[in-house]
């Protein structure tokens, strides 16, 4: 288990370290193109650095409260929710992290997601549709399963990442854009025929066209592998499988999309909360999250229970843990 | 020359090692203290929990009175046990808990008492702290597994000698759990009796029939004396 962790933290530094260079790459190449030198290059390489390091320091610390006001997420106290608080404190005592903040989202989508930049700075928030319709059971899974993301140090990556690759995507845009339409840089290039400039814009264009998806397709890949991660780690602390199942069986059968989420904030979320209502075997390059079938189907088998086994408790009256 | 910076590195790396292995030790002894103290917050919650709980149950349930008294008895025995070591007060837990879900199964006939406000929140506190403490003894279990394995295997074993790092006690699971597979030992018991007296039997039959596959062979003849 701490195994695990470790080798997620070093997997994240990794990534990071990649995203990083995407970036400082686009911001040489097009540095060079519109200044046709490799001084211009390593110039806006610089700038792209300092601008990476402060926009990485204002997501780190700040971007948890982004997120959440994103989200509309509203603080909850103990008197307000209490079932819920328990059940995160009991949670946060099976993981050994401290107890994080609790938010409760007033959507009727069943959904919820964990943010922060480590697990003393971390915050769980579900929508009040997932209060609802779980049991406790249910809701101790779902709690699980984001508490693992707090002390795997998930959230960290996601928000880290989720930056850098906001970053790439916004860059990368703009330079297109200016390109395109005739900016500064799109006339002078154009004036000097030939020559290192030319390669540079063809290089730079090219740049900007494919970072932003290489740098997007790694953070899918590895946040829907984290996906798995979490509901394994989850099962861990809960050491009830079907809880957990239960849970994402009624998410998968709820059709409503969660209106405060966005595609910038949806692979925070336990389960895809924009619901492309498609139910393929397998994730596409561009899903934010693995099949749910796919999920609840692991989980049942953690529990050596057949697929049948879960109609009947999702079936019963939804019991509302009344928080 | 060559042969004292070899000496000199050996003895650095050594060191460091020493110094790792160490730390690594106080880390994961830490861990379990404070996993225990974990335990025993929620403990000492529930212990200040039950005669609340009791209080605003009496007035409901006059015809109960012994659930109730067994309840106010294994929580003193379960305070007092608190100075006893894990083991002990693991046993007086368990049984306090088992008085309590007896308690909670009464609870059930009494609709006024089921409707009542202070009671429902009670009997959710109450839940919850049953959960932590069962999460809590989960963590502290899974520290103590780590911890005992890190101080008996090589190298850390040496330097646990050294500074006497000690391995701790598993905080065991509730003894009425273990007593409902009790249940399934005595449906298994006559089989194994079965097969005692059939043991003697198949000795002298052994020498006729030496091809015959040993598991079997035993099984099959106390089958038909039997029938």
């Amino acid at each position: 288990m701490y195994e695990q962790i470790a080798r997620n933290k070093r997997d994240s530094v990794l990534l990071v370290v990649v995203i990083v260079a995407v970036l400082l790459t686009l911001g040489f190449a097009i540095g060079a193109a519109y200044s046709r030198t490799y001084l211009g290059g390593v110039g806006l390489l610089g700038v792209f650095g300092v601008v990476a390091i402060v926009w990485s320091l204002i997501g780190y610390y700040g971007g948890s409260g982004i997120v959440l006001a994103a989200s509309q997420a509203q603080r909850v106290t103990r008197e307000q929710a209490p079932v819920l608080w328990n059940v995160v404190e009991e949670m946060s005592i099976a993981a050994g992290v401290p107890m994080p903040a609790v938010y409760v989202i007033a959507d009727a989508a069943p959904n919820a997601f964990a943010t922060g930049r480590d697990p003393k700075h971390a915050s769980v928030a579900v929508t009040a549709g997932l209060l609802q319709m779980m049991s406790r059971d249910e809701l101790q899974g779902v709690i699980a399963h984001e508490m693992s993301h707090v002390r795997n140090f998930d959230i960290r990556f996601a928000t880290l990442v989720g930056v850098l690759v906001g970053m790439i995507a916004l860059v990368a845009d703009f330079f297109l854009r200016s390109t395109f339409f005739g900016g500064f840089g799109g006339r002078r290039g154009n004036n000097d025929s030939g020559g290192a400039g030319a390669i540079f814009f063809l290089i730079a264009i090219l740049l900007a066209i494919l970072a932003p998806f290489f740098a997007w397709m790694v953070q899918l890949a590895v946040s829907r592998h984290r996906e798995y991660l979490a509901d394994a780690s989850g099962v861990e602390l809960t050491r009830n499988p079907l809880g957990l199942a239960h849970a994402l069986q009624k998410i998968a059968a709820d059709p409503r999309p969660l209106q405060v989420a966005t595609r910038a904030t949806a692979h925070l979320y336990i389960a895809n909360p924009l619901k492309g209502r498609k139910t393929r075997e397998s994730a596409g390059l561009f899903d934010t999250h693995p099949p749910i079938q796919k999920r609840i189907q692991i989980l049942l088998d953690m529990a050596h229970a057949a697929p049948g086994a879960l109609t009947p408790p999702s079936t019963t009256p939804q019991q509302a843990p009344g928080a | 020359m060559i042969a004292v910076i070899v000496v000199i590195v050996i003895v650095v790396v050594l060191a460091l090692g020493l110094w790792a292995a160490y730390n690594g030790l106080v880390r994961s002894r830490n861990q379990v203290d404070n996993a225990w103290s974990q335990i025993d917050v929620q403990l000492k919650r529930r212990h200040d929990l039950i005669p609340n709980l009791v209080e605003s149950v009496k007035g409901y349930m006059q015809f109960e009175q012994d659930t109730l008294t067994r309840v106010t008895n294994a929580r003193a025995a379960a305070v007092a046990a608190g100075a006893q070591g894990p083991a002990a007060q693991a046993q007086a837990e368990n049984a306090l808990t088992n008085t309590l879900r007896s308690l909670f199964a009464v609870v059930e006939n009494y609709p006024d008492l089921k409707a009542n406000q202070n009671v429902i929140s009670l009997q959710e506190e109450l839940t919850t702290t049953e959960n932590k403490i069962s999460f809590a003894r989960q963590f502290y279990n899974d520290s103590v597994m780590s911890y005992n394995t890190k101080i008996q295997s090589f190298p850390a074993n040496t330097i646990a000698g050294m500074f006497n790092f000690t391995a701790r006690q598993f905080f065991e699971g509730d003894a009425a759990d273990r007593e409902v597979p009790k249940v399934d030992l005595g449906m298994q018991a006559p089989p194994v009796q079965l097969q005692q007296p059939a043991a003697p039997a198949p000795a002298p039959q052994q020498p006729p029939a030496p091809q015959a596959q040993p598991p079997v062979a035993p099984q099959q003849p106390p089958a038909t004396p039997q029938q």
